[in-house]
């Protein structure tokens, strides 16, 4: 039994490393932007080894319907190079700490052609076996209505104007049920003297 | 009198179910090859029929909410109808459920109405309205003649 637990902990702590030796990187899915807008797209990679002073970033692009991508960032040995050549050329910042692990750019200016997928690939040396992470970016003219919000709002509106009507209606008539009952007792006391006066004024 | 009262439930209980069918049913416009409502459009492609999303603009959203209230006024007012039938003093009217029955009618006629006005653009494969949408133009007047009736009718005993 013990021999038996000591084999399969080896064996495991042989096989565990082996898959923490994989860099997994952290985009978002799908970014939504208004034309002449800027976006930030973030890229944060997690690695089991510290953060080696060789890290590199590079993000590259490919446009809607084609099938290059043409790379238009890249940070190496603690410098960023830019895109000063392509479709960005002047648009482009790097926003990210790569101390903290963080390759964000930030994209200027956008434009309809600038609709594509960003992918964004990070290095952390020794750990360079991983999985390139893309991120789609959406560029609209005027944002787009969501499914069923006017729907929604309009059906919300009607019902509770409804419920407001009922609600003032029955405290309408609580109200006056009260005020009736409070004027009957004035009157029944102002009878009560002009009575007990007709009575003096006979005798 | 009990009549009278069995035909107006039978005509409400009608309306109701117009509503429903042309709220749900997916002609509203058709054409050769699929129909398109408030919700999907539908068609079939080389002989396999798929169902798409309908466009998200905001007079399409609206034409939903309008026939859901009609929709939901309508069986309000049923259970009013209802209600009031065993609730109400003798020589009373129906008030509730005729405002009630009129209000659907003015959701449906106002659903009706935008749908005709921007009514969608592609011509060449949904041609012409469907009984979806001609249901929602008779559901109007017979909702309204309804209400009428209640607002005339009086509980007699």
């Amino acid at each position: 039994m013990l021999t038996f637990l000591a084999l399969t902990s080896v064996a495991l702590l042989g096989i565990v490393p082996e898959q923490s030796q994989a860099i997994v990187i952290y985009t978002g899915w799908e970014r939504h932007a208004l034309v002449g807008s800027d976006i930030r797209l973030s890229c944060s990679f997690f690695s089991w080894r510290w953060t080696s002073e060789d890290v590199t970033f590079s993000w590259t692009y490919r446009p809607d319907g084609s099938r290059d991508a043409i790379s238009i960032f890249h940070y190496t040995g603690g410098a960023a190079y830019l895109d000063n050549k392509g479709p960005f050329r002047d648009r482009l910042e790097f926003v990210g700490n790569p101390g903290r692990r963080d390759g964000s750019i930030l994209l200027k200016n956008l434009e309809l052609s600038d609709n594509g997928t960003f992918t964004c690939d990070a290095k952390n040396p020794p750990d360079i076996v991983g999985r390139p992470s893309s991120v789609r970016l959406l560029v609209f003219e005027k944002v787009p209505i969501q499914a069923g919000v006017i729907t929604g709002a309009i059906i919300g509106v009607v019902l509770g104007l409804l419920l407001l009507i009922v609600v003032i209606y029955y405290l309408m008539r609580f109200l006056v049920a009260r005020r009736v009952f409070s004027l009957s007792v004035s009157k029944h006391g102002k009878k009560k003297k002009e009575g007990s006066q007709q009575r003096q004024i006979k005798v | 009198m009990l009549l009278i009262l069995l035909g107006v439930l039978i005509l409400h209980v009608i309306i109701l179910i117009l509503l429903i069918v042309s709220t749900a049913a997916t002609a509203w416009s058709v054409g050769n090859s699929g129909g398109k409502d408030l919700w999907y459009k539908c068609s079939t492609n080389s002989g396999v029929y798929g169902c798409l999303p309908s466009s998200n603009e905001d007079w399409i959203q609206a034409v939903q909410a309008l026939m859901i209230l009609s929709v939901l006024f309508c069986f309000f007012s049923l259970i009013a109808f209802l209600y009031q039938l065993f609730r109400l003093v003798k020589g009373g009217r129906f008030f509730f459920t005729a405002i009630f029955q009129i209000l659907a009618s003015v959701f449906v006629m106002c659903g009706a109405i935008i749908y005709t006005v921007m009514c969608p653009e592609d011509k060449k494969i949904y041609t012409h309205f469907g009984y979806a949408y001609v249901l929602a133009w008779v559901a109007f007047p017979l909702c309204l003649i309804s209400g009428l009736i209640y607002i005339v009718l009086r509980k007699k005993e």
